[in-house]
């Protein structure tokens, strides 16, 4: 895949977006990795979390196609360990955030399979649509 | 000693047991545990976007009505405690928030609580040697591993708990109880959370990598204070998984241990709708009576 990155994409309101809504500094991140080392789920990840917060940077909003945002379950693992003091998992609500806004809800009621519905504790189904619907 | 007691939406619903060996216990250690009178759900999540407001209302209720019971509300649920502890601290370093939350909450939110979970109530109100003093029980040949997972103590700047990454809180209470404590690397490790909604597979994939480290290093039990956590590590092991009896390992609340080693009735110990059963193993600890007969 091609990527053009310009003045443009890395001064743009995706970035803008993103900061404003998160709160953190993405230009902070100096790629060390160490998110992406401790993340229990970055063995099932399509981009490492590292490398969500990159092309953010760059203001490459294709990153919103990568699953990895719908699969952070905001863990704070890589909060703890950042030596930047980036709070990623607010930077990955603030994708999901934008994602919804434009393409519309993660999950749907009606996608649930009953036995789950049953099964799970309400505090899933809550968290859940809270993280994957607005 | 009293205290506004919070519930939350689980433990009135599917971890009733957590919650009644959490009341029992607090009973048999003197605290007076007040519920709520009208009480909703926190929201489960603490919203990470700076501008969502809203999703703070419901915590923000929740506070203002322990201001009624003397400003101390303690919980069981891990994650309520850390959505009323944040949402706490929060409020604390905008209070510009505080004003436009406000017009939500039927009561104003004066901004004064003490937000605890039970198990730092017991570490610094009962403390350890108080809660061994009183144990009837003594828990000696049970391995135990804590299992702290997530929310109970991350990010510590704003829960601070304890220590994320080499937490006592739950060896501590285990160890006042008589246990033998077993620590093992994925004690701070998630469990998939609310994923169990949406990829099950992973929540899936996680409790399997926790279960087995946990009794790789000699546990017959795993211990934690939350009830997501317990869900994940539980249903990974229902019988439909076909995972071999040798293989299973009980989980239970520490709430339930703490109720069996300070010789509660046995109805107290709240620990019916287990995937895996824990009754074998308290046989081998305790004298049992209302549950001899199943």
């Amino acid at each position: 895949m091609r990527i053009k990155i310009s003045k443009a994409t890395v001064q743009g309101e995706f970035v803008r977006e993103i900061e404003t809504i998160s709160g953190e500094s993405l230009l902070a991140c100096n790629q060390c990795g160490k998110c992406s080392a401790g993340c229990p789920l970055a063995f099932c990840m399509d981009l490492l979390p590292n490398q969500v917060i990159r092309l953010a940077q760059l203001g490459i909003e294709d990153v919103l196609d990568s699953q990895t945002i719908w699969t952070c379950a905001a863990c704070l693992t890589c909060v703890s360990r950042c030596p930047k003091g980036i709070d990623l998992p607010r930077v990955m609500e603030a994708m999901r955030l934008v994602s919804m806004a434009r393409r519309g809800n993660q999950i749907e009621a009606a996608q649930i399979p009953g036995e789950m519905i049953s099964e799970v504790p309400q505090l899933a189904l809550i968290g859940g649509f809270r993280k994957y619907s607005s | 000693m009293g205290i506004a007691y919070f519930p939350g939406c689980t433990l009135s619903t599917k971890a009733t047991g957590y919650d009644r060996s959490g009341r029992a216990v607090a009973a048999a250690l003197g605290i007076e545990m007040n519920e709520l009178e009208e009480w909703q759900c926190c929201g489960a999540t603490f919203p990470l976007a700076t501008d969502n407001a809203m999703a703070l209302v419901a915590p923000t209720r929740i506070l203002a009505q322990s201001q009624r019971s003397g400003g101390h509300v303690t919980t069981l649920c891990s994650i309520c405690f850390h959505v009323l502890r944040r949402t706490q601290y929060f409020l604390d370093q905008k209070p510009e928030f505080l004003e436009r939350i406000n017009w939500f909450t039927e009561e104003p939110y004066d901004g004064n609580s003490r937000v605890s979970h039970f198990l730092e109530v017991l570490r610094d109100d009962i403390t350890w040697q108080g809660l061994a003093e009183k144990i009837v029980h003594p828990l000696h040949n049970l391995k135990v591993a804590p299992y702290y997972g997530c929310l109970l103590l991350r990010p510590q700047s704003e829960i601070g708990l304890d220590d994320p990454d080499a937490p006592v809180i739950l060896h501590d209470c285990l160890d006042a109880l008589g246990c033998q404590v077993i620590s093992f690397p994925y004690q701070s490790e998630c469990c998939g959370s609310y994923l169990a909604v949406s990829k099950p597979d992973l929540p899936h994939k996680l409790a399997g990598e926790i279960l087995s480290s946990a009794r790789r290093n000699g546990a017959e039990a795993i211990i934690t204070a939350c009830p997501l956590c317990h869900f994940n590590l539980d249903y990974y092991q229902r019988p439909s998984q076909s995972v071999s009896p040798s293989e299973t390992i009980p989980v239970l609340y520490f709430t339930q241990l703490m109720a069996v080693a300070l010789g509660l009735p046995d109805d107290q110990w709240g620990i019916e709708n287990h995937y895996v059963d824990p009754l074998p193993l308290f046989r081998q600890v305790v004298p049992m009576q209302s549950y001899q007969t199943d």
